[in-house]
């Protein structure tokens, strides 16, 4: 009761407050918790022509069928494996870059090299899948079209599994680089020139002053950076995987993670017991991870806990 | 000691000039090889395989796609419209809940921002979204469903916290308090003044992620007239019979299609507008999106 009336007393004397932030709750309410509620899909038989609660209820029926197709454990490895890849290497590679522009003398080449590098970033995951059908399609790609005028045996990438697992990897740093890159260089532009100064004089050389001035001041952004990334870890990348493979079967053992099969199965066979089944296990398996990973942080270290 | 000290430095700038070249060209050159490639005759592209110069300089791509431009044009519109009404409504919802949520009177906020924050550790997948919109919201064919999933996200919102709080001094809001300002007028007339950086940066994201996008298409849209523009290249990378029925009722395109040249010419009419945009917005950039120090 003294709580609802403190809320209440809240509501009213900062109700300009509460006004303004009525379109964001609406939309995550909408977009985001109401949809929470069908994950009751998942227990039952859908029917499109019955509302959710009337459709017959079927247990872990569902579930059962997406254990027994052997797949999971495959979805489940790749999508961990592909994120955890993604993240590592992508936040090495934007440090690194970063700190290696930050050292640019030339003020014209910097800002140049920080543009370009920047483009990947702002073209579309369809256009990304014409990039890669250009360098990589078997009669006239690029790649093919050079090992020709070599002399040497073309190629077949599009038939090929395991080349995918380097190129998607590739590709996600090719166009996400440019972006981290410049998050971490923002970062390193707010470190204060007084503790290079102060560095400079004790005779630290530049090894010594990016490794323990540079890389210590950007602990903050890396730990923002891997807070949302590690919230996804079992989504994600969606539009890569599934422009560059799309629909392409043959090469699913290397490259089908969690979303593209959850797509799949709602538009493509139209299995949506399936699809609803492998979604939820996605979020809880997502969920699980993040919170034990953030209560062993917690145990070695607080103040690096996400929450 | 001193000479030391010269010698790293020398060696540290030759190999940071070195990479960055390196990656600059890395991330230059698939362009160049689409740019090359739509300007390519088709049957040379067939024949010869793609090249990093056209050789001899051939529009037939681009007339092609210009020959019917309705569907194009028609998708260019869309998106359009998805992508200026997105941005600016989704700007006028994250600033404003940027501004209550960095407001450290305000009781709620760690409250509130732990309800977006949730979203992004937990939420009903896929299906039950697309049910949620196609069967009980009914959503399917409008452009309210084009527009409405990409208003926001949970780290522009926090991004934007963290801009306005750094950008705008307590000190401040306080004393347009104590003149009588009321909450929205202090927002409205000085918090978005100052943000400009920040709201530079929120919208290139969300302006990207509007023009970008295919998927909203490829799962509520079935009429053709609505397809985003993206999506409309998609199917035209992927279906052939795609572009033979692009002609219209009647109207026969023949077996001649330059089908390569025109992917090519349509890649680089989807991307070009986007680009345009980023010289604008570029030097706000690296002061918009400073992230760091922002737990609870």
């Amino acid at each position: 009761m003294i709580k609802k009336s403190m809320l209440l007393r809240e509501i009213v004397t900062n109700r300009m407050l509460f006004l303004m932030l009525i379109p964001t709750v609406a939309f995550f309410v909408v977009n985001n918790y109401l949809p929470m509620v069908g994950i009751y899909y998942a227990f039952t038989r859908f029917d499109f022509n019955k509302s959710l609660f009337d459709s017959d209820f079927v247990g872990f029926q569902n579930f059962e069928f997406l254990w027994r197709s052997g797949i999971l454990t495959r979805l489940t490895l790749n999508t961990l494996g592909y994120n955890a890849a993604f993240i590592i290497l992508g936040n090495i590679a934007a440090i690194v870059l970063a700190v290696l522009v930050n050292e640019l003398k030339l003020k014209w080449f910097k800002k140049l090299s920080q543009s370009i590098m920047f483009l990947p970033y702002f073209i579309s995951f369809v256009i990304l899948s014409v990039i890669v059908y250009n360098i990589f399609n078997y009669e006239s790609g690029f790649l093919n079209t050079l090992l020709k005028g070599w002399n040497m045996n073309p190629v077949d990438v599009y038939s090929t599994p395991w080349v995918w697992v380097p190129l998607l990897i590739f590709f996600y740093l090719w166009k996400n680089l440019g972006y981290s890159m410049v998050i971490y260089l923002a970062a390193i532009t707010g470190i204060s020139d007084e503790y290079y100064e102060a560095a400079k004089i004790d005779g630290a050389n530049i090894f010594q002053r990016i490794r323990y001035i540079t890389i210590p001041m950007l602990k903050s952004t890396f730990v923002v950076l891997l807070l949302f990334a590690l919230g996804s870890i079992m989504k994600g990348q969606f539009d890569l995987f599934y422009q560059l493979i799309g629909n392409n079967g043959m090469l699913y053992n290397a490259t089908d993670i969690l979303d593209t099969y959850v797509y799949r199965s709602l538009k493509v066979t139209f299995d949506i017991g399936m699809a609803s089944a492998a979604g939820f296990y996605q979020s809880l398996f997502g969920f699980a991870l993040v919170m034990t990973v953030n209560a062993i942080i917690r145990k070695i270290n607080e103040d690096y806990a996400l929450f | 000691m001193k000479i030391k000290e010269e010698k790293y430095s020398g060696l540290f700038k030759w190999i940071a000039y070195a990479v960055v070249t390196f990656s600059t060209i890395l991330c230059l050159l698939p362009f160049l090889l689409i740019i090359s490639a739509s300007f390519t005759r088709n049957d040379t592209l067939v024949r010869e395989g793609y090249r990093l110069w056209p050789g001899k300089l051939s529009f037939e791509g681009y007339e092609m796609i210009f020959k019917f431009p309705d569907q194009v044009l028609r998708a260019y519109g869309v998106t359009s419209l998805t992508t200026i009404a997105g941005t600016l409504l989704g700007l006028f919802f994250i600033t404003m809940a940027g501004y209550v949520l960095q407001r450290k009177d305000f009781r709620y906020r760690n409250v509130f921002a732990f309800i977006i924050y949730f979203t992004t550790l937990f939420g009903g997948g896929l299906v039950p979204w697309y049910i949620l919109f196609t069967k009980y919201l009914k959503l399917t064919n409008t452009y309210t469903v084009l527009i409405f999933p990409g208003l926001m996200t949970p780290f522009l919102i926090i991004l934007m916290k963290n801009f306005i709080r750094s950008a705008v001094p307590e000190e401040v809001t306080e004393s347009a308090k104590i003149d009588g300002a009321g909450d929205f007028r202090i927002y409205s007339r000085i918090v978005l003044q100052l943000s400009m950086p920040g709201i530079a940066t929120v919208g290139l994201f969300l302006a990207l992620g509007y023009w970008n996008d295919w998927l909203l298409s490829s799962l509520f849209i079935n009429h053709a007239d609505l397809y985003q523009l993206q999506y409309y290249l998609y199917n035209v990378i992927n279906t052939v019979s795609f572009m033979a029925s692009m002609g219209g009722n009647g109207v026969s395109l023949g077996g001649d299609i330059p089908t390569e040249t025109m992917k090519m010419s349509m890649a680089i009419i989807a991307t070009g507008p986007i680009l345009l945009l980023y010289p604008f917005v570029q030097r706000y950039f690296v002061k918009g999106l400073t992230i760091g120090a922002v737990k609870g």
